[in-house]
């Protein structure tokens, strides 16, 4: 095991890099982070527009959240393949597509938690806030979304990582990544499948671990806090 | 102060509200009183534009509020409301609650508002419970906060939405305490409540309501002594017992 790694580390550090774009674990954070911190926002908005009483915003971010919420993930990677090009007019680098599959897969999901989150905040607390004489938006950000957002925290980790995870299906568009690593790792040794899935399994498993523990860190910090027991 | 001319609302084919009229008065005391589901809750929060009415005309100031143009925010940070359930913000502390209008709506700086947030703790008898959260904070010290919150606007008129109602009965008399005090003082209330002494002692008016109408709109005096209408006596028998 010890040699296995010594000979591939670096490929599943990195991928193939400085050869080629950044891949391997690198390349799974990197496009992960960007995954979600492109579709938190988008999501933020679909799920506002949800909730709101403009019916063209409500319309819209319906059918946005139906309908990608009820396609594959890897339908939606193939569409975005095949038919982003066409649209464009020009090549799309794999990453790019891969990325924008998984904004808008993503943002679908996290947009329903976004929305089940602020319809949990007591219809009285934003009565409060505008009472005081917040604007709509004020009231939103200084007290509703606050809240909102403490209340889906375990909602919330639970589509990261499985968005974490979901990128290891785009390996099948050639973007370099882990699961594209390991892949290519596999097909150089032939005899160690076990041990190189393993390995990618590992990974995957340590980093929604780890970002677990942030999350219930971050959920009792918040908890105590409310209940004035922060330091 | 504020005008009430003829104003219906329905919700659906429910007639919650059925030709209001009334008025009160700078520096007046009003309460209103009658059974559940009489329209009293929907009325009060006609005033600040918590619910919308569907015809006539109600007045603040002077202002008609129900045009087009209106500037809401504006109304409302005039207007101090306070909830039977106190709707404190869970997520912050005791002076970032009473600090937070003063800061995002009247422009204020955060330091100058701690101080005002401060100031109306010690006049609602909290002076110590500035950095305490809401959930740490028994129900009468969450509505006195609450009445803090809505000082803090500096408002020329609070209205208050069955204060007492929520809160355990040894808790009522704090509350009540901090009402009076502002109505010696000379603030425009609009109280409604089931707490008969408080209307009695304090109120400079009653209406009473039932079915979306107000039946009565008399002196305390007179509505204790002599109610004209029949269901006023009726609610009067079965709250005073």
């Amino acid at each position: 095991m010890i040699e296995f790694l010594h000979t591939y580390g670096l490929m599943f550090l990195v991928g193939s890099w400085p050869n080629g774009p950044v891949g391997g674990f690198a390349g799974t954070l990197v496009l992960a982070f960007l995954g979600l911190a492109g579709a938190f926002p988008a999501a933020l908005l679909i799920g506002l527009a949800r909730t709101s009483d403009i019916r063209v915003a409500k319309a819209v971010s319906t059918v946005w959240v139906y309908t990608f919420r009820s396609i594959p993930l890897i339908m939606i990677v193939f569409w975005a393949y095949f038919l982003l090009p066409v649209l464009i007019g020009t090549e799309v680098p794999p990453f790019s597509t891969a990325l924008a599959a998984i904004i808008v897969y993503e943002s679908a999901f996290l947009a329903e938690i976004i929305r089940a989150g602020l319809q949990s905040v007591p219809s009285g607390q934003m009565e409060a806030a505008r009472a005081v004489g917040l604007g709509y938006f004020q009231a939103l950000w200084s007290v509703q979304l606050p809240q909102a957002l403490s209340n889906m925290i375990p909602s919330l980790l639970n589509q990261f990582v499985s968005t974490i995870k979901a990128t290891s299906i785009v390996y099948i568009i050639g973007v370099q990544e882990a699961a594209f690593a390991a892949q290519q790792i596999n097909s150089i040794e032939l005899t160690a499948a076990l041990r190189t899935y393993l390995v990618l399994a590992l990974f995957y498993f340590l980093l929604c671990a780890l970002l677990s523990r942030l999350a219930k860190a971050l959920e009792t910090h918040l908890r105590n806090k409310r209940l004035g027991l922060a330091a | 102060m504020i005008q009430f001319e003829h104003v219906n609302k329905w919700y659906k084919k429910y007639h919650a509200l059925n030709d209001i009229c009334g008025e009160v008065r700078r520096g007046e005391v009003l309460v209103v009183c009658g059974p559940s589901g009489s329209g009293k809750s929907t009325m009060i929060r006609t005033i600040n534009k918590l619910e919308e009415i569907q015809s006539g005309t109600i007045r603040v100031q002077g202002e008609p509020i129900n045009g087009d143009g209106v500037d809401i925010n504006r109304l409302r940070a005039g207007i101090g409301f306070v909830f039977q359930q106190f709707n404190l913000f869970p997520h912050l502390s005791v002076k970032d609650n009473i600090a937070l209008s003063p800061i995002k709506v009247g422009g204020m700086a955060r330091r100058e508002a701690y101080g005002l947030a401060a100031e109306l703790l010690e006049k609602v008898g909290l002076g110590d419970k500035l950095d305490a959260m809401p959930a740490n904070l028994s129900g009468g010290q969450q509505q006195r906060v609450a009445i803090a919150r809505a000082l803090a606007q500096k408002p020329p008129l609070i209205l208050f939405d069955e204060p007492t109602s929520a809160l355990d009965p040894e808790m009522v008399g704090e509350v009540l305490a901090v009402m009076k005090q502002l109505a010696a003082e000379g603030m425009t209330m609009v109280c409604v409540t089931h707490e008969m002494n408080f209307a009695r002692e304090v109120a400079d008016r009653i209406w009473f309501m039932d079915r979306g109408e107000i039946l009565e709109d008399t002196t305390p005096a007179e509505f204790f002594s002599q109610p004209r209408h029949e269901r006023a006596r009726k609610f009067l028998a079965d709250i005073l017992h």
